[in-house]
């Protein structure tokens, strides 16, 4: 196929601590280490070493979102892509509108496989993919944990809660990936350097004639409830006395 | 007036427990009637089970030779149909809902709600984010059809008792042919409780230290009727199938009881467990993250605790 298209989003960094703010109106973000979504880091590793086998022409990675999105971009290009897509606004998308977005994209790049995480792990949606399928009227192939491609098809092992789920589907289509599809390579500095001299076009969100709508309004942000340290025992007898005072098993 | 459709899981002959806890989750909308939708190839037997939960109004069985397998591609446009005559359309937030239930959404425009832990109103809800390290509420348009997934370790199954009328529907949708079902491959075998479903969960980390050793653990699960799950470190490390992680990029479990042996307690595996009944740690490590959540902790070394507690149980 002539090219991959692998979305990645700018998301808290997996490590950080996540803190409510008091007043509920959200997390706090300030200052927060900002990162390339795993899931979708895990998605361009896939894209690469499909592209590696010869399989696809080009590599091409799209952020959706403010002038920061480009360092996650710049990411993308050291681990290996060959350009970046930019769309740039300053509102917060729902997944729904990022699907759109991502359509008109795909209109115009005509790749032969877009390729995501099958999550963020901000909002833990786990939309835009399926969303995305559903628009460009494609096959989706969600939860990945091994792909093969054979000319205009491609077999894909799906991680459902029964085991493992084998699809095959025609070509292009959507692939979300989930954790064991591979380990990403780590970036080394001369691909950051390299990386700097590589495309990256931006596209404003205006000219692909879409306008984002509000569907869902954020009230409140909470702590979750935290489970109180319970007691300790000192044998297994203690515990299994326990249980049965408990009524448990 | 609106009216809820919730999305049965099934595998064709069994209905999965996550569609009574959807039906649960239904009861919190104060005043709207429910119905499940059945999308099988014969559905006779699993709309029979669905049927008999209570609080069902109507079962809607679509049959096609099409749906005998949950293919999303396949199911959501004769659920963007059926949406037509529903308010509500709610899936389970299984792998079969989290796959299905977006592609509803998208072909009906609508947002979709990820993981209802609590409904607020018919509009609003409780979800998680940041792998449940925050609760958001949010609240959908009220002119937008609600399409949602339900997180089914947040609501206990609703009990049977039922009697709905089971109505059969033909459905003019154009299905389409390019996604085709090759397998499935489980890791266990028949004759354990699901992971999902289970009263009791026994769990093993790393700490049981091979995939021999883990037979341990089997164990003990069958003397007591428990499903066998692990932590993410169990399975990285190659002692037991994946589709037995318990935790927030694994499986999100509820049962009445979980025991977790070995396991330190990362936070992504504490995600899993938060809404256990009881939950018992055996560790070695006095120090082990998983103590400070526990209701009852034991440390000691698993391999001479789990032969006195085969003993005792």
């Amino acid at each position: 196929m002539d090219r991959i298209l692998v979305c990645l989003k700018r998301a808290v960094d997996y490590n950080v601590r996540i803190r409510v703010k008091t007043d509920g109106s959200g997390v706090v973000t300030d200052g927060v280490k900002m990162s390339v979504n795993p899931f979708d880091e895990i998605a361009l590793e896939e894209a690469l070493r499909i592209r590696e086998k010869g399989e696809t022409d080009e590599v091409v990675v799209v952020s959706i979102g403010t002038d920061a999105c480009q360092q996650q971009l710049r990411v993308g290009l050291a681990m290996g892509a060959d350009r970046a897509i930019h769309v740039r606004t300053e509102q917060a998308l729902e997944p729904l509108d990022i699907a759109r977005i991502l359509v008109r994209i795909a209109e115009t790049e005509q790749p032969g496989l877009i390729m995501l995480g099958k999550q963020a792990i901000d909002g833990d949606n786990n939309q835009t993919g399926q969303m995305l399928a559903a628009l460009w009227q494609r096959p989706q192939a969600t939860f990945v944990s091994k792909l093969t491609l054979s000319g205009t098809t491609a077999t894909a092992v799906r991680e459902v809660d029964a085991g493992l789920e084998t699809i095959e589907f025609d070509l292009p289509a959507v692939v979300t990936s989930d954790l064991r599809l591979n380990e990403p390579r780590y970036v080394k500095m001369p691909d950051i350097m390299k990386a700097k001299r590589k495309p990256l076009a931006t596209i404003e969100l205006e000219e692909l004639g879409i306008t984002p709508q509000t569907r869902v309004t954020v009230l409140q942000t909470a702590a979750p409830p935290v489970r109180q340290k319970g007691k300790m025992v000192a044998d297994a007898a203690e515990l299994v006395a326990e249980l049965k005072r408990m009524d448990l098993p | 007036m609106g009216r809820i459709l919730i999305i049965a899981e099934h595998d064709g002959s069994e209905l999965n427990p996550s569609t009574a806890r959807c039906l649960s989750c239904a009861g919190e909308f104060s005043g709207l009637d429910c119905d499940i939708a059945v999308l099988a190839k014969d559905g006779q037997r699993v709309c029979e089970q669905a049927a008999a939960l209570f609080g069902v109004s109507t079962v809607i069985r679509v049959d096609n030779d099409a749906n005998e397998h949950a293919l999303a591609a396949v199911h959501a446009p004769q659920i963007a149909k059926l949406a037509e005559q529903y308010s509500h359309v709610l899936g389970p937030s299984t792998t079969f809902g989290k796959d299905l239930m977006p592609r509803v959404a998208a072909l009906l425009g609508v947002a979709q709600i990820s993981d209802i832990m609590s409904v607020i109103s018919q509009h609003s809800f409780a979800r998680p984010i940041f792998a449940g390290n925050a609760i958001v509420s949010v609240e959908i348009r009220a002119q937008d059809k609600v399409v949602a997934t339900v997180r089914t370790a947040s609501y206990q199954a609703a009990a049977s008792g039922g009697n709905a009328t089971i109505e059969s529907r033909a459905l003019d949708v154009e299905l389409p042919t390019h996604t085709r079902y090759r397998g499935t491959s489980s890791s266990d075998g028949v004759g354990r409780p699901d992971l999902q479903s289970a009263a009791i969960v026994i769990s093993g980390g790393r700490g049981v230290g091979s995939e021999k050793n883990f037979a341990l653990i089997y164990q003990l699960a069958d003397r007591i009727g428990a499903a066998v799950g692990a932590s993410r470190a169990a399975v990285d490390a190659g002692y037991i199938a994946n589709d037995h992680q318990v935790g927030q990029t694994g499986k999100i479990i509820s049962p009445e009881l979980y025991i977790a042996i070995g396991i330190s307690g990362a936070i992504q595996h504490i995600t899993g467990i938060k809404d256990a009944g009881t939950i018992v740690a055996i560790n070695k490590d006095a120090d082990a993250p998983i103590f400070e959540i526990a209701d009852i902790g034991l440390v000691g070394d698993l391999f001479t605790i789990i032969p006195e507690l085969e003993k005792l149980l």
